[in-house]
């Protein structure tokens, strides 16, 4: 009835795991009871659970993002104060079962369930907006997208309180991840989670790639986009294309461990170097469809804060589309020590250090678009110049990991750790902060606090030295990756700093919650009425604070690289006199989640061999997709009075909130400039 | 507001604001076959890494009946054909012959799968399931990936035949008979290259 589960599956005996499934079920207890208290559970289903508005759906892949970066940066703080204690004699707290499965968590929560939903939710916040949409060219499929990537989130969750989470790293090791070597639970949460949402990111690029390609405004030409649309495009095509290969890498060992077949495996003909070519085929480019939207926010911010325009708008889309190109050609030098050939390790070498090239000169950029600007030091500027000094020492510590007999030196050391942090952290999360501090008016109406935002960035910045720079000397001194203990006494006091370091990020980390309560709490005076809380230049900051579900009243006609600043600079009115016509949205679709949570208990009947289960579950998917796709009325019409009303307000709200109006309920280009 | 040089209107005032949702869901059906081909493709490579590992069982020189083969392959491809004479009838709205032709469609589609089961149930049987050796498989994930996006083709295919016989010939359901269309000729290219690649490479 049950599978292999059964009540033993829960780790009572052990007080570490209890006491964080205790903490994280008595908070999800919260929660859902202060929903119950206040008779929000209509609310929250009508409006966001089965809303298909492009906007609440990146809402809520945000909530989804920083919720799962506290639960990756729990694992982090693990780690780090696991190797401070556990020097020569003493062992730590951890054992090395458990120490396993927690890096590798934390690998996956924080690529798969944090950087992933992070960038999604915001293309999806502003990718229609920028492009002058009213929704995506599949809104249904953003909402199943987004689904699928919780129900992976959830099994990930449930894997702390029931059974295990998998030992064999993040990125699988042939053939330790074979039944015959893990037996238990563990890898299969990590490979359905991957799988279940890896359909949904699938997803997500198909959409994205359709509504930039076929949904933008009369007049924006390719060459006409905002950089951040650019790099959408480009990780959608690198998800289009490497994802594919993720399902199939996934899909072989679930067969290696279900069927009992030979793709991974030691014997009977499996080839165990297959599994890194896979995993890495698509990982590689995984680290550029993370990286690549956040050098787009970077862009967008540093053009806005310096009031120019971005700096060689041509040289950065070609180097995006060439770092896209060659992401493709450079999986190998994740395992230069496999035993490859001279050659090939040479060939792989060449192409990982011609990276630099591109990347390089969108540094270019982004410093000429500062130089000569007028700079105003906002947090998402702060972001970004901290992102700029960090990410170039990571980039060097790339090509020399790029030489393969440099490599072979600290292949698996701690100098690997500190260097892919080190481009991830700056260049992708920087980023993603960066852009949720840039757009959080936009998609919520009112500004976060400046004053913690900035005090959040430096203990970002300061703690990301304290725990990597003195990895970097640790992968020297010659520290393997993930030791649950050691001996070398002469290691312990660096990992003591790293481990001070993580604890300043920790302080960072609360003081972003502190921001967000402080904004919350002074939303009244924060509140952005105009539309345009920066003097923005890209189509985004034409629309209202939050948008009306439609966006766009009318669909605008785009001239310019920069249409709100080329607006604003003719003196144009924004204000659309009408007539007004009517608008059709989709309805919301229960079906989203509905087939996110079959999609977790196929996951977990899968994990569980609870065999009648995952049938009823995987049937109740096809049935759901059957029932969609015969329905017809998908939309519901907003009569033209309605948009009409909508707009007069919003100009009413954003007239009365101008000073230097030229005339009453019309807002002009004068838009005064940050204080 | 000083360099309104030529005034622009920043609304546009065209008549349609987006490509019409039929090109969007065939545009996106299409970016969709492309990612399926990825997959293919790595599963063609695993076959291609793995397929010669026999582990002392049997090679495709044991296994392969190519006569049968042939009456398998000439099930899809005419089934192919049989629905590119369907989307003839779509185009001319004439409901009876679409149903005609999916019906025939579908059947020849059903005898491909039956074939293909049939032939994967005798090679269980004799004990050269997939567990047996790497060759095998590669050779039951490669060919049974195509046979479930062929069954999922069939089930789809019967959801359309009836909603052509509740709903008729509208614009929704012509835009979905043409995404299976594109499906299902997709799954005989890549037929052509399990055959060729798997099979005859196989027999040689």
């Amino acid at each position: 009835m049950f599978g292999k589960l059964s009540l033993s599956a829960i780790p009572f005996d052990n007080p570490i795991i209890m006491g964080a499934v205790g903490g994280a079920s008595l908070l999800a207890l919260m929660v859902l009871g202060l929903i119950t208290y206040y008779g929000k559970w209509p609310y929250l289903w009508k409006e966001w659970l089965t809303s298909l508005d492009h906007k609440r759906i990146g809402i809520m892949y945000i909530i989804l993002a920083l919720v799962m970066l506290v639960r990756g940066f729990s694992d982090a703080i693990m780690m780090r104060s696991q190797q401070a204690l556990a020097a020569g004699t003493a062992q730590g707290y951890l054992t090395p079962h458990h120490f396993d499965q927690v890096f590798s968590a934390h690998g996956t929560i924080m690529i798969i369930f944090m950087a992933m939903p992070f960038f999604i939710g915001l293309m999806n916040i502003v990718v229609p907006q920028q492009i002058g949409a009213r929704d995506v060219a599949f809104p249904f499929m953003n909402s199943v997208s987004l689904w699928l990537t919780t129900a992976g989130a959830a099994l990930v969750m449930v894997s702390l309180g029931v059974g295990e989470f998998s030992e064999t790293g993040w990125f699988g090791l042939a053939p330790l991840f074979e039944k015959e070597f893990s037996p238990g639970t563990g890898v299969d949460y990590w490979l359905w989670a991957f799988q279940i949402a890896g359909a949904g990111s699938l997803m997500t690029g198909i959409n994205f790639l359709v509504t930039i390609f076929k949904m933008r405004a009369p007049g924006m030409k390719l060459m006409r986009m905002p950089l951040f649309v650019w790099t959408a495009l480009t990780t959608n095509v690198l998800m289009i294309l490497s994802f594919p290969v993720l399902t199939v890498a996934f899909f072989l060992l679930a067969l290696d461990r279900y069927l009992g077949m030979h793709f991974f495996t030691n014997g009977l003909g499996g080839n165990m170097m297959m599994w890194n070519n896979f995993f890495w085929m698509w990982g590689h480019p995984e680290v550029y469809i993370i990286i690549l939207p956040a050098f787009g926010i970077f862009s967008e911010v540093v053009a806005t804060f310096s009031g120019k325009r971005l700096f060689g708008y041509k040289s950065l889309v070609y180097a995006t589309a060439v770092i896209m190109l060659l992401s493709f050609m450079v999986w190998l030098h994740h395992f230069f020590t496999m035993g490859n050939s001279p050659a090939v390790n040479t060939f792989f070498g060449i192409t990982t250090m011609m990276i630099a090239i591109p990347t390089g000169v969108k540094v270019f950029d982004w410093l000429f678009t500062m130089y000569r600007g007028r700079i105003r030091f906002t947090s998402p500027m702060y972001w970004t110049m901290g992102f700029l000094t960090t990410f170039v020492i990571g980039g060097m510590t790339g090509v020399l990991m790029a030489l393969p007999p440099a490599d072979y030196v600290v292949h698996n050391s701690l100098f690997l750790i500190a260097h892919f942090h080190n481009m991830l952290i700056p260049g992708a999360l920087f980023g993603f902060f960066a852009g949720y501090t840039y757009w959080f008016p936009k998609a919520v109406g009112f500004r976060l606090d400046e004053k913690w935002g900035k005090r959040a960035f430096w203990c970002w910045l300061v703690g990301f030295y304290l725990a990597f720079v003195p990895l970097y000397i640790l992968g020297f001194m010659g520290m393997p990756r993930r030791m649950q203990h050691y001996w070398n006494l002469a290691w312990h006091p660096y990992l003591i700093i790293a481990a001070a370091g993580t604890a300043v990020v920790l302080i960072g980390i609360i003081l972003q919650g502190v921001q967000l309560v402080v904004s919350i709490r002074r939303r009244d005076a924060n509140r952005d009425l105009t539309g345009d809380p920066w003097n923005g230049r890209t189509l985004e900051w034409a629309t209202s604070s939050p948008p009306a579900p439609y966006n766009f009243a009318a669909i605008p006609a785009v001239h310019d690289i920069d249409v709100v600043a080329d607006m604003k600079e003719r003196g144009i009115s924004r204000r659309y006199p009408g007539p007004y016509h009517d608008i059709s949205m989709p309805k919301n679709a229960a079906h989203g989640p509905v087939m996110g949570a079959l999609a977790f208990l196929f996951g977990f009947a899968m994990v569980w061999y609870i065999w009648w289960l995952a049938a009823f579950s995987f049937l109740g998917i096809v049935l759901a997709v059957v029932i969609r796709s015969t329905d017809d009325e998908t939309d519901y019409t907003i009569p033209a009075a309605e948009v009409k009303k909508i707009e007069d307000e919003r100009y009413e709200e954003a007239g009365a909130a101008h000073e230097n109006r030229a005339a009453p309920g019309q807002i002009t280009a004068q838009l005064a400039p940050e204080a | 507001m000083t360099t309104d040089a030529k005034a622009v209107n920043w609304v546009y005032s065209g008549e349609s604001e987006h490509a019409d949702s039929m090109e969007i869901q065939t545009f996106g059906f299409w970016v969709y076959l492309m990612s399926d081909l990825v997959l293919f493709a790595a599963l063609f490579v695993t076959f291609a890494v793995v397929g010669h590992n026999y582990a002392g069982g049997p090679s495709g020189k044991n296994l392969f009946h190519l006569p049968y083969l042939f009456a398998e392959t000439m099930c899809l491809l005419v089934s192919s054909a049989t629905y590119g004479l369907t989307m003839l009838a779509v185009h001319r709205l004439r409901k009876a012959r679409v149903l005609l032709g999916l019906a025939v469609t579908f059947l020849l589609g059903l005898g491909f799968i039956t074939m293909e089961v049939h032939e994967f149930y005798g090679m269980i049987v004799d004990g050269n399931g997939p567990g047996r050796s790497a060759f095998l498989s590669a050779f039951f994930t490669l060919v049974g990936t195509h046979g479930s996006h062929v069954s999922f083709g069939l089930i789809w295919m019967a959801v359309l035949m009836g909603q052509v016989g509740a709903k008729g010939l509208t614009r929704p359901v012509r835009s979905r008979l043409m995404r299976l269309s594109m499906f299902w000729h997709f799954l005989d290219i890549v037929w052509v290259g399990v055959f060729s690649v798997v099979y005859l490479m196989g027999v040689i």
